[in-house]
């Protein structure tokens, strides 16, 4: 007991070691909370926290971009489409059925590594000519380059499958080595690790432990040189430059190692669904995953990743439940006029309720960035960053700000 | 700035990796004017002069929107994400009082046409304008006024949010649907001369257009507003010690820009007859694309690149395939930020 006491008197004023605390206990415990909640059908609610995950991968990635290097990124759903339409080429039928007439079935883990490089190596590619000129111009070519990709990927004919895109990916597998002779045997005794349909709790532990992963790679960058010249070019790139920091090779990192992570959750999230389609890689996703970043906090790993779970579970599980709840709340209440919708004008108050979530998006980025710029979960030194802008604005001569 | 700009160049790319970079896109744009004047070749003149009139009436449209970023981004060097969605707000607006009590009051009902529609239409272009102007500067009120000392990245969020905002707004007000937008304009066709017609719907959209255009660069050259606003442009910080209320001169930007885009969103609306909630974002993004190309910060350039990019999309819709014009008009966008980020009117971009 007295240990636990002294871990909380010496983390008491750092926030980030209780939240990674409650993050691994909450993880732990989650799949056995939900499912004895739900008397053993839980498992939809364990499926539905690993399709999460894949929002917090993105979040970690992006908070790299925007919160360590202050660039916005406004396309980030593209490397998200590379990443999973790589995996869907190197692990699928699909290869067979273009003109080079042999599938790849690659293992699961390099395939993942190959999605993750691949969009690594797209963001160095649009990112080395544009980071050399100014921030807020590279805001609008990720944005073009976002709305570029998905079209490309709908009109690559049989390379990309088309419209339909590409169906009956390999799902993952977890290497022999590591689940012993006795995997797909039926012994009761032995953890069932194959990854299908039914067993929604095995892409959960996946998804943790690809969570942790991320988590430890980006927290030591964070703490490593590159994460200091990475804060000295947001804080400041002129003085930066000065001090002997690379800025276009920092700021090339980390737009390429955000591109890494979105292509990493990208690949995971084809084994997943084990179907890829250029309609899930929209602007929206881009845009989600930007709102997740702002309101957990920029520049903070489990900011970032508070932001991903909170805004994920309001878009994905409030507001999808919400009409019909607001229905029967309205006609409990006597209002059954604001059920009836009106040809040319109110549509009922569930479809309004339907239509909110760019409502929400809007709401978040500006309300917070105008009440709360550190987010819910601050980075301590973000946090005195923005507070201090001020100050050093009014006093520093504006063309250094370029 | 520009030694700033030089000085990473250096550290990053040698010189002869920028100047391999320059050859390349030479040869790129070689290549496709060759394959373009190949096709309009084979295509004939009628379907040129045709395909001609519908790039520049959507030019028209596009320039108009333009000018709104370039005006924003000159003044106060901010990307108003937002202003594609003041774009589409213009149409909604419109629509909704054409649709309304207040449309037949004034004379307009979906189903008016003919001559007397001229002077309604006149009204309400204004109230439209208007409105759009007077939510923009609450936009910039809200959203970016508050932020004018923050770091970069906060103004550039809260654009996005507002965009993001206007779009929920809408969609919650009318649904992600198609809107019917009632078709004022005659349909006819008017003869250039041998056998080449040019639609009317399309005059109208270039007259109206270019005459707001005109009055713009007649307010910023000769009024002392416009004045103002070139004086802050250039330097805010000097502009203000010469007494100019910088806070007015920048609502008064936005309000032009938002003017001019809400004119926009009617045109859009007459012209294509229908409207979508979604729409101004990615019209948006068109028009952004014509003020880089134009050089962003410069209005003349800005006017330009919009014809440019709407001839463009209409040569590549009418002549190669419709698939591939958005990813081409964005990498158009690309292309131009990487090889020549002042665009095409470079050198009178305001330096800051």
């Amino acid at each position: 007991m007295s240990r636990v006491r002294d871990f909380w008197n010496s983390n008491r004023r750092n926030p980030n070691a209780i939240a990674y605390a409650i993050f691994i206990i909450g993880a732990i415990f989650y799949p056995s909370i939900v499912q004895f909640l739900n008397g053993g059908n839980g498992d939809y609610l364990v499926g539905f926290a690993a399709d999460g995950g894949i929002y917090i991968l993105m979040a970690i990635g992006l908070n790299v971009v925007v919160g360590f290097a202050g660039l916005l990124d406004l396309g980030y759903a593209a490397f998200f489409a590379i990443g999973s339409y790589t995996y869907a080429t190197v692990a699928s039928y699909h290869l067979g059925v273009t003109p080079i007439g042999h599938a790849l079935h690659l293992p699961f883990w390099i395939a993942l590594l190959i999605g993750m490089f691949v969009a690594a190596a797209a963001g160095a590619l649009l990112g080395a000519p544009t980071l050399r000129l100014r921030g807020d111009y590279l805001a609008i070519v990720t944005l073009g380059f976002g709305e570029i990709v998905p079209i490309v990927f709908r009109n690559g004919e049989v390379w990309t499958g088309g419209v339909p895109g590409i169906s009956g990916l390999d799902v993952p597998s977890l290497p022999g080595w590591f689940v012993g002779p006795w995997i797909g045997q039926d012994f009761g005794w032995v953890p069932d690790f194959r990854f299908n349909t039914g067993n929604l709790t095995a892409y959960y532990v996946l998804m943790c432990f690809l969570i942790a992963i991320t988590v430890v790679l980006v927290h030591n960058l964070y703490n490593s040189r590159l994460g200091r010249a990475w804060m000295a070019v947001r804080e400041d790139e002129t003085a930066a430059a000065a001090s002997g920091v690379n800025t276009v090779t920092v700021k090339l990192l980390a737009f390429s190692i955000g591109a890494a992570t979105s292509g990493f959750a990208g690949a995971f999230y084809g084994a997943k669904l084990s179907y890829v389609s250029s309609e899930n890689f929209g602007f929206v996703v881009s845009v989600t995953v930007l709102a997740m970043v702002v309101l957990g906090g920029m520049g903070n790993i489990p900011g970032a990743m508070l932001g991903a779970a909170v805004l994920y579970f309001i878009l994905f599980r409030l507001l999808p439940d919400a009409p019909a709840q607001l229905q029967s709340l309205a006609s409990a209440l006597g209002l059954d006029f604001l059920n009836k919708a009106d040809p040319n004008g109110w549509p009922g108050i569930g479809e309004v309720v339907s239509r909110l979530k760019y409502v929400i998006f809007g709401l978040i980025l500006v309300g917070i960035m105008l009440l709360r710029p550190q987010g819910l979960l601050p980075s301590q030194v973000r946090k005195q960053e923005l507070k201090h802008a001020e100050h050093e604005a009014l006093t520093a001569p504006r063309q250094l700000q370029g | 700035m520009a030694t700033a700009v030089q000085r990473l160049r250096g550290t990053f790319l040698p010189l002869s990796f920028n100047s391999g970079l320059n050859v390349i896109g030479i040869l790129v744009v070689l290549v496709a004017l060759f394959a373009s004047t190949q096709r309009v070749i084979e295509g004939g003149g009628t379907y040129f002069f045709q395909t001609l009139g519908f790039g520049l009436a959507q030019g028209a449209i596009f320039a108009l929107v333009a000018l709104g970023y370039t005006m924003v981004y000159g003044i106060i060097e901010l990307i108003n994400f937002a202003h594609g969605d003041v774009f589409t707000l213009g149409a909604f607006f419109s629509l909704a009082i054409i649709t309304s009590p207040l449309g037949a009051l004034i004379g307009l009902t979906p189903s008016s046409s003919g001559a007397g529609v001229i002077l309604p239409l006149l009204g309400l272009f204004v109230v439209t304008m208007l409105f759009c102007a007077l939510v923009n500067i609450a936009i910039e009120r809200v959203a970016y006024r508050p932020l004018r000392h923050a770091p970069r990245l906060a103004p550039l969020i809260t654009a996005i949010g507002m965009s993001a905002l206007l779009e929920g707004i809408m969609n919650v007000w009318k649904g992600p649907y198609n809107l019917a937008y009632p078709d004022f304009l005659p349909e006819n066709q008017i003869p250039l001369g041998g056998g080449a017609t040019i639609a009317a719907k399309s005059v109208f959209v270039i007259v109206i257009a270019v005459v707001l255009m005109v009055v713009l660069t007649l307010f910023i050259n000769r009024s002392k507003l416009g004045k103002a606003m070139r004086a802050t442009a250039q330097d805010r910080d000097a502009a203000q010690l010469m007494g100019i209320d910088i806070n007015r001169t920048i609502s008064a930007t936005f309000f032009i820009g938002a003017a001019l885009a809400g004119a926009g969103g009617i045109i859009y609306g007459l012209y294509y007859n229908s409207v979508q909630a979604f729409d101004g974002f990615q019209y948006g993004l068109y028009a952004f694309t014509a003020a880089v190309f134009g050089g962003i910060g410069n209005i003349p350039g800005a006017a330009i690149g919009g014809f440019v990019i709407g001839i463009v999309f209409a040569m590549s819709d009418g002549y190669f395939t419709t698939k591939w014009t958005i990813p081409l008009i964005f990498a158009i966008l690309i292309f131009v930020l990487v090889f020549r980020p002042t665009g095409l009117l470079g050198m009178r971009v305001p330096e800051k």
